[in-house]
């Protein structure tokens, strides 16, 4: 691979020195095999401004710190090597989300607070008898539950989502996925029209205008238009039902 | 500092991974008002990176049959090689199975038992019964009788976690994250609480507990290529130490895992080898039935990883630019088990190596996995030396693992220890005031005061945070790792005193001002570089090999002079740890022979 020197064009902001406005400054760095922007940044911390600040945490794409806009699109920054981008590459905090400073994005609290309002955990009544073994479930609605629970809430679906960049209150792909996960599985003993009274709304699953950007950039490869279906199907069904 | 500004809790949690969120649950639930701190969000923790599974003896699959507690603990017993607690060992696999059913109940997708014939990778058949399908199927984990690992498809740290979090999200407990508690308020006698620093602001606060729980995972980021989150930087542990009372238990004991990817040094789950993977070297030889006919690639994990060493200093490994690694194959195992029970694994490879391991070999080799050691505790997880302070999983030496832990006794031990750990703690702020010493809240927090501000001022000092935290990464991993010597050690420990003593010079870069990650890791490297001589110290003194612990010049386990667990404390101005020790206590299983391992190598 023939060595380039690239050039990072990078948002910079720190609220705690508020009189320096927003801006993007630009950093040069020369490229090494197999670079990742974890490893980009960190040496750019390192060698050249050490207050740059950015979210990493697992580093090999699991636990959805690293959300941010590379070259304009939502993505890990983790897992993007920079052999696939340009010479020059502008990285930006996502959108939505509370900014903490330059790249560091607030995703903690906006998904804590998205899971206290889909109540995202198993209702049930059922009380635990831990002499009892544990009740049956088969194999291939498990591998359905792990396959919707799979979304690391990084944050890239809602980012990516007009709506959700519109209305604040919109629960997006994420939250819409996550209210999948628990409808299918028959621990939680919410029925669908107690489902339908959080998200059979606008802020919920008839918010979304279909642009479908969350199931194009999903990192984790959700099919998250699938997901929508499949909730929209049940709540519109409740909808009607419950009339 | 305004006292209005305090935060009062009965409980605060300092890590809401899965030990720390499950102490907080078990509080909670018993009606007390509890904080959790975090770097990070807790989905976000290093316990979401767990692949492979979770230990519990339920004997639901053919090659788990007849399993019970008694041959979970044999196995535990054995992987440490002695070193844990016995009476410990026996609490936690009684409980372990209790903790896997209840998370099920708690929403984890645990993969299930499908009844019917299959052929292993090794030729062998196994039936699974039908009046078994449908409950939580298992896989094998090296060093284990039994098949005994349970799992939910490849990413059961994840749904753990996940399923955790919904409870404390659904029981309203208080979540701080982004905070980092940097120095604990006690008075050498009782703990009080934590200052803390916002990772938001860079502001401080002081947390005010009844009870203060540590449960801040290992340290594995002082070693220059570990599998750990970038956040694991033994914080806790850092901070239980500078009380000066607090001993922690067998540092030196470190683990290894065999398979981190290189150079990344991201993990590959054991579950590749517990599935039917193979090690292979340069001359893609399957080499380790040659040093553990029985075991094979499923010994225990020093005993893996200590074997590829060996096999790669012989002349064996793959020369690469990031030096010699050993391939990790799993070709035959077939794309529908790859990308199912290993898909992590499969994207891993895709995503940081750029190859498709269904077709293709991946580069492995051994990398800093986990710490044995940590805060000392009882069995109730009560700190040594300071009362109203617990530590609870990665964080704490209450001494499940001795000097190796099994694979998939991590997340159980996780789980089982904020069971126990929480109960004890509910149990006593039941009791406890809420009342605080104003003039050592006061004290502490200006001490911590004092040092931001002088890193701030920037009127002194002349060292590079990020140089000398280099240096120390790199010391460690060359002199304290896989194999030790007494001269290695001797140079390792003379190296990290002279960082330590620059470490108290140092100059900040940048300003310091608000969220500053130079700030904060400025911070942090006193800490982490007393934790270093800790394990580098106590590595040197101990002259025996025992599970993770290999001297090449003691290679055998000296149970005569060296059954014992190393305490290591920090008095206070002090430039070196004082290094004590205590008997490991045998009630069920005496030493004995492992049955895998034979040392010293030839």
């Amino acid at each position: 691979m023939a060595e380039r020197l690239l050039t990072f064009s990078i948002f910079r902001y720190n609220p705690a020195t508020p009189e320096i406005a927003p801006r993007m400054q630009e950093f040069q760095l020369d490229e090494t095999p197999n670079m990742t922007l974890f490893i980009a940044l960190n040496r750019l911390r390192e060698e050249q401004d050490p207050s740059l600040m950015f979210d990493f945490v697992c580093r090999a794409a699991v636990c959805g710190s690293c959300g941010m806009l590379i070259n304009g699109r939502p993505g890990l920054a983790c897992k993007t090597l920079t052999q696939d981008l340009p010479d020059r590459i502008t990285l930006m905090p996502l959108p939505v989300f509370k900014l903490v400073g330059d790249l560091s994005v607030d995703t903690g609290v906006w998904f804590r607070q998205l899971n206290e309002n889909l109540e995202a955990w198993i209702h049930t009544d059922k009380e635990f008898d831990p002499k009892s073994p544990e009740e049956r479930m088969d194999n291939a609605l498990a591998q359905e539950i792990y396959e919707a629970e799979r979304c690391i809430e990084c944050g890239s679906c809602i980012a990516a989502c007009a709506t959700a960049n519109m209305r604040a209150d919109f629960v997006g792909a994420a939250g819409l996925n996550r209210i999948a996960r628990f409808l299918i599985d028959p621990r939680d003993e919410r029925s669908p029209q107690q489902v339908f009274e959080v998200v059979g709304t606008d802020e919920g699953v008839f918010g979304c205008i279909g642009l479908m950007a969350c199931d194009d950039i999903c990192p984790m490869e959700i099919p998250l238009q699938q997901q929508l279906a499949l909730v929209r199907r049940k709540m519109a069904w409740a909808g009607l039902k419950g009339k | 500092m305004k006292w209005s500004e305090a935060h009062l809790t009965d409980v605060l949690v300092i890590g809401a991974g899965l030990a720390g969120e499950r102490v907080a649950i078990e509080a909670a639930s018993r009606g007390h008002t509890v904080t959790i701190l975090s770097l990070v969000p807790p989905r976000r923790s290093h316990s979401t990176a767990a692949q492979g599974g979770m230990q519990a003896s339920l004997g639901n699959v053919a090659m788990g049959y007849g399993d019970n507690p008694d041959i979970h603990f044999e196995d535990t017993v054995k992987g440490s090689d002695w070193g844990c607690d016995q009476e410990v060992a026996r609490l936690f696999v009684e409980l372990a199975p209790v903790a896997v059913r209840q998370m099920a109940q708690w929403g984890v997708p645990w993969s299930r038992v499908v009844p019917g014939k299959r052929t292993l990778p090794d030729g062998v058949e196994v039936e699974e019964l039908p009046e078994k399908a449908g409950l939580i199927a298992q896989r094998q984990f090296g060093g284990t009788a039994k098949w005994r690992t349970c799992f939910a498809s490849d990413g059961t740290g994840h749904v753990l976690q996940y399923a955790m979090d919904s409870v404390v999200v659904k029981l309203g407990i208080t979540v701080h994250d982004r905070s980092e508690a940097i120095a604990l308020i006690h008075d050498g006698k009782e703990c009080y609480g934590a200052v803390v620093v916002s990772l938001r602001t860079g502001e401080l606060r002081p947390y005010l507990a009844k009870a203060t729980v540590i449960a801040t995972g290992g340290y594995g980021r002082m070693y220059g290529v570990s599998t750990n989150a970038v956040i694991n930087e033994g914080t806790g542990m850092a901070i239980a130490l500078d009380t000066g009372v607090v001993p922690l238990g067998n540092m030196e004991a470190v683990q290894f895992h065999p398979t981190g990817i290189v150079p990344a040094g991201i993990l590959v789950t054991e579950g590749c080898r517990g599935d039917g993977g193979y090690l292979l070297d340069k001359n893609l030889h399957r080499f380790m039935p040659d040093y553990e006919p029985v075991k094979k690639e499923v010994a225990s994990r020093d005993v893996v990883s200590r074997w590829m060493v060996h096999h790669m200093r012989k002349g064996f490994g793959v020369d690469s630019p990031y030096g010699p690694h050993l391939w990790l194959d799993l070709r035959h195992l077939g794309e529908a088990h790859i990308c199912t029970n290993l898909r992590e694994v499969y994207t891993i490879c895709a995503n940081f190596l750029g190859i498709n391991c269904v077709h293709e070999l991946i580069p492995v080799r051994p990398t800093q996995h986990y710490s044995m050691g940590g805060v000392r505790t009882n069995i109730h997880g009560e700190v040594v030396g300071l009362s109203r302070l617990y530590a609870a999983g990665e964080a704490a030496c209450w001494d499940l693992h001795g000097f190796n832990r099994l694979g998939g006794n991590s997340l159980a031990e996780t789980i089982v220890a904020g069971m126990v750990v929480g109960e004890r703690v509910a149990e006593f702020v039941k009791e406890a005031p809420l009342t605080f010493p104003f003039s050592l809240v006061e004290d502490h927090l200006a001490a911590q005061a004092a040092r931001i501000e002088a890193l701030r001022r920037r009127a002194s000092g002349s060292e590079d945070v990020y140089v000398l935290r280099k240096k120390m990464e790199e010391t460690l991993l060359e002199h304290v790792g896989i194999f030790r010597t007494g001269e290695g050690l001797q140079q390792a420990v003379a190296t990290l005193q002279e960082l330590y003593q620059r470490s108290q010079d140092l100059r900040l870069r940048s300003s310091g001002l608000g969220p500053n990650p130079e700030l904060f890791a400025a911070l942090r490297l006193p800490g982490m570089l007393r934790l270093a001589l800790c394990i580098a110290q106590g590595a040197l003194l101990r002259t025996e090999s025992r599970g993770s612990h290999y001297r090449e010049d003691y290679p055998q386990r000296d149970d005569v002079n060296w059954l014992k667990r190393t305490l290591a404390t920090w008095p206070p101005g002090a430039s070196m740890p004082v290094i004590d020790y205590e008997p490991v206590k045998i009630t069920e299983l005496p030493p004995g022979d492992r049955g895998y391992g034979t040392m010293p190598i030839k």
